[in-house]
C-alpha cells in the first residue's frame, strides 16, 4: 500500500504506520457503506418527493438563503479542516487546533440553520408524519444533521487529544480519518442541495 | 507531499464555489427553462462531487491504494444497481398506475 495519501508521517514503514494504514482502509470501507445509506435515502426521496398528500410542497416549505447560507458553512468548514490537515502535517500543534476550533464553529452553524429549518417547519404542520414527501425529507436531511453532529463531537474529542498528546502518530491517524469523515459529510450535502433544495425551489 | 499542499485545498475550494454558485444563481433567477436548469444543477452535481474527491479526498489514480479505488468502484456499481433498479421499477409502476 501507498503512504503518501495518509497524513501520517509513514516514511519509516514500522509495524505502527502499517497498523494505521489498516485503519484507514477500514474507515474508507465504513464510508463507502455510510455512502450506499445515503444513495438509498436519496433515490427513497426521489421516490417520494411528489407524494405530499395534500399538505405543502417543498417550493412552499424551503428557503433558498437558508439552503445557501448551509452550503457556503458546510463548504468553508472542509476547506478549513484541509488546514488543519495541513498543519498536522507541519507538526503546529497550535494551528492544528486553531484549524479545528473554526471547523467546529463553522459545522455548529450548520446544525444550529438545520435544527432552525426543522423546528420551523414541524411549527407550520410540516412535520415527518404530514405526508410521504415530508417521511423521506426529515429522514434523509436529518440523517445528514446528525452525521456532522458526530463529527462535532469528534472534532471536540480529537482537539482534546490534540492538546493533551500532541501530534502523536496514533492522533495524527485519528485526525485523518475525521478528516475523510468530514470531507465525505460535504459530498453527501452536495447532493441533498441538488435533489432536494434546488429542484423543490424550481 | 506537495501535491496534497495548500493549491489542492484552495483549488478545490474556489472550484466548488463555483459549481455551487451557478445551479443556485440559476434557480434564483429562473434565466432558463426548468428542465434545462435540472440538468444544469445535475452536471454541477457530479462535477463538484469529482472536485471534492480528488481536491479534499485526494482520490486519484497514482497515490490512493488500489483497495480504496476497488472498494469506490465496487460501491459505485450497487448504487447504480440499486438506486437505477429501484427508480425504474418505481417510475413504471407510477406510469401504470396513472393509465
Amino acid at each position: 500500500m501507498n503512504a503518501n495519501v495518509t497524513a501520517v508521517p509513514g516514511h519509516r514503514h514500522s509495524e505502527a504506520s502499517e497498523i494505521h494504514e489498516q485503519r484507514e482502509l477500514g474507515f474508507w470501507l465504513y464510508l463507502m457503506s455510510d455512502a450506499i445509506l445515503f444513495a438509498l435515502l436519496f433515490m427513497t426521496y426521489g421516490i417520494m418527493v411528489g407524494n405530499t398528500a395534500g399538505g405543502p410542497t417543498g417550493k412552499q416549505l424551503f428557503s433558498l438563503n437558508n439552503a445557501a447560507l448551509e452550503t457556503a458553512l458546510l463548504l468553508i468548514s472542509s476547506t478549513t479542516f484541509g488546514f488543519a490537515s495541513l498543519s498536522s502535517r507541519q507538526g503546529n500543534r497550535s494551528a492544528v487546533l486553531g484549524w479545528l476550533a473554526i471547523t467546529f464553529l463553522l459545522g455548529a452553524g450548520f446544525v444550529f440553520l438545520e435544527i432552525r429549518e426543522f423546528l420551523g417547519m414541524i411549527r407550520a404542520g410540516a412535520g415527518p408524519d404530514r405526508s410521504g414527501f415530508l417521511s423521506a425529507f426529515f429522514t434523509l436531511v436529518g440523517t445528514h444533521g446528525t452525521h456532522v453532529s458526530v463529527g462535532l463531537i469528534w472534532i471536540l474529542i480529537l482537539s482534546g487529544q490534540v492538546a493533551l498528546k500532541g501530534l502523536s502518530l496514533p492522533v495524527t491517524s485519528r485526525l485523518f480519518r475525521l478528516g475523510l469523515f468530514w470531507h465525505f459529510l460535504d459530498i453527501a450535502w452536495v447532493g441533498i442541495f441538488s435533489v432536494v433544495y434546488l429542484p423543490g425551489l424550481l | 507531499m506537495e501535491r496534497h499542499g495548500l493549491a489542492s485545498y484552495l483549488i478545490g475550494f474556489v472550484l466548488a464555489v463555483i459549481l455551487t454558485a451557478v445551479p443556485f444563481w440559476l434557480v434564483y433567477t429562473h434565466t432558463l427553462p426548468p428542465s434545462r436548469i435540472m440538468w444544469i444543477i445535475a452536471g454541477a452535481a457530479v462535477l463538484q462531487i469529482v472536485v471534492h474527491l480528488h481536491f479534499f479526498l485526494h482520490v486519484n489514480f497514482t497515490t490512493t491504494p488500489k483497495e480504496n479505488l476497488l472498494a469506490i468502484s465496487f460501491t459505485a456499481i450497487l448504487i447504480f444497481l440499486m438506486v437505477g433498479g429501484s427508480l425504474w421499477i418505481m417510475i413504471d409502476l407510477h406510469q401504470r398506475m396513472a393509465i
